[in-house]
């Protein structure tokens, strides 16, 4: 089988490149995915806010965001960012083209798509907590933040693990969309072997079912995680 | 800094590839739900032999990324003479054909998983009842069980049409002339960032434009609700 001798491992195949984009995939899903929460949280308190100007301005976000495909602010956030850099070196008689790192650019156009889509569901999740609760841990002596970070952070995240799993497999496959700025992450890597060898079914194919075992592992992931996460509430029904 | 001749100059190629893009959009919705309707039956299905397969099509569509299930069919398939010598290269070889049949696949599995939802969610009691008055399986499902699986999935399928409609931006990948498709080309030429943003703002017209659309479907289908 020549086809599976371009997957083996070594010198041989592109098995090790594989290995190593799917890492580096991996890499850039977990950066985004600490990015991009920080940011939902952000954008969440923005919106519970009592200041008009913090919401208009989370709102505005997070509905640019879900408005335009997540390609083009991948292109956006990497040439523009470039083109800001330039402009600033432009100031300092530095005249060169200037390219952002593909990965730092990845992250944050990854995490700006996380931030905008989890920000709804950390919204939801903390008005999911009942108010009685919070009245109670109020009643019981705790200023506001210990109320907040006793009683609503621990079951917020009950309810914010369902939405947030299903943004991490978003996000999981968008990583793809880096290789368009020449990352070199699975896909980019599936390419070129694929133009290498001339074999772009077999280098597709096998860059699907790693992205599928990925998903399937974070599949079983989420559900250790939701059980624990529910592990004291009772079970209905 | 926003430089208006941009517009002058390539204001047509905005325009053509606009046209791709919703055409796509468009066709690849109606085949999509042509597809999705059966398959999320069998996937509803209690027999292994129906709804293994069902489940393993959604499974593999969700689960990997638009962008590889493109170059699988456009570059992909090209590696077999068994293909480049049928009857059906003509079509596998053309871009534009390649990004539709790829839309088409990817929205069906999710719209499918969104009607089965909606299946689910139809009031056993209305079902029982359609049992009750004699209908068969085929005729409950056509008049009593689809009709309200539609309106009960019909807010997530409009998200699910916004999905597809920013997803359609990777065909541009594989050399389609659609909206994003031209904004890269006019953009490599010109190095003008004002490219992208005019090709955000067409974008976030037509899904909020998609957006209000299907909210007054929404209303309009469900207008014999009473709401309390």
């Amino acid at each position: 089988m020549v086809m599976l001798e371009n997957l083996s491992y070594g010198d041989a195949g592109f098995g090790d490149e594989l290995l190593i984009g799917t890492l580096l995939t991996l890499e850039l899903a977990v950066v985004s995915l600490v990015v991009g929460i920080l940011l939902g949280l952000l954008t969440a308190a923005a919106k519970l806010s009592n200041n008009r100007f913090y919401r208009l301005l989370a709102q505005g976000y997070t509905e640019l965001v879900r408005g335009i495909p997540e390609m083009l602010v991948v292109l956006v956030v990497f040439f523009g960012a470039s083109a800001l850099l330039q402009t600033v070196a432009g100031w300092f008689n530095y005249d060169a083209y200037i390219e952002v790192n593909a990965f730092v650019a990845g992250v944050f156009a990854l995490g700006l798509v996380f931030g905008a889509f989890s920000s709804e569901v950390f919204r939801g999740a903390f008005l999911a907590v009942p108010k009685g609760q919070m009245e109670a841990a109020v009643a019981c002596g705790m200023t506001s933040w210990q109320a907040f970070y006793r009683i609503r952070l621990p079951q917020m995240w009950r309810f914010a693990i369902p939405g947030l799993g299903n943004l991490w497999m978003v996000l999981l496959k968008d990583t793809s969309l880096i290789s368009i700025i020449a990352l070199d992450e699975l896909l980019r890597w599936s390419k070129v072997a694929a133009e290498t060898t001339k074999q772009p079914f077999t280098f597709y194919i096998a860059a699907a079912i790693i992205y599928l075992l990925l998903t399937i592992l974070s599949d079983m992931a989420r559900v250790r995680l939701e059980n624990r996460a529910n592990r004291g509430v009772m079970a209905h029904d | 800094m926003i430089d208006l001749s941009l517009i002058e100059q390539y204001g047509d190629r905005f325009l053509d590839g606009t046209l791709i893009t919703l055409k796509l959009v468009l066709i690849a919705s109606i085949l999509g739900l042509l597809i999705a309707l059966p398959l999320a039956l069998a996937r509803s299905s209690r027999h292994r032999r129906y709804w293994m397969p069902a489940y393993a099509y959604i499974y593999f569509f969700r689960g990997t990324p638009l962008l590889i299930q493109l170059f699988i069919i456009y570059y992909g398939l090209g590696q077999f003479p068994a293909i480049t010598e049928s009857f059906l290269w003509p079509v596998l070889s053309n871009a534009e054909y390649c990004g539709l049949i790829g839309l088409t696949l990817n929205t069906a599995a999710y719209t499918a998983e969104i009607l089965r939802g909606g299946i689910r969610a139809v009031p056993r009691g209305e079902v029982e009842a359609a049992k009750a008055y004699g209908m068969s399986w085929w005729m409950a499902q056509h008049r009593i069980v689809l009709p309200r699986a539609i309106r009960i999935a019909w807010p997530a399928y409009g998200n699910e049409v916004v999905l597809l409609l920013k997803g359609s931006a990777l065909v541009s990948t594989i050399a389609v002339w659609d909206l994003m498709g031209e904004a890269r080309s006019v953009f490599s030429r010109t190095y003008a960032l004002e490219v992208f943003v005019y090709a955000a703002v067409v974008y976030f017209l037509l899904t909020f434009t998609l957006t209000r659309v299907f909210s007054q479907i929404e209303k309009r289908i469900n207008r014999y609700l009473v709401s309390y």
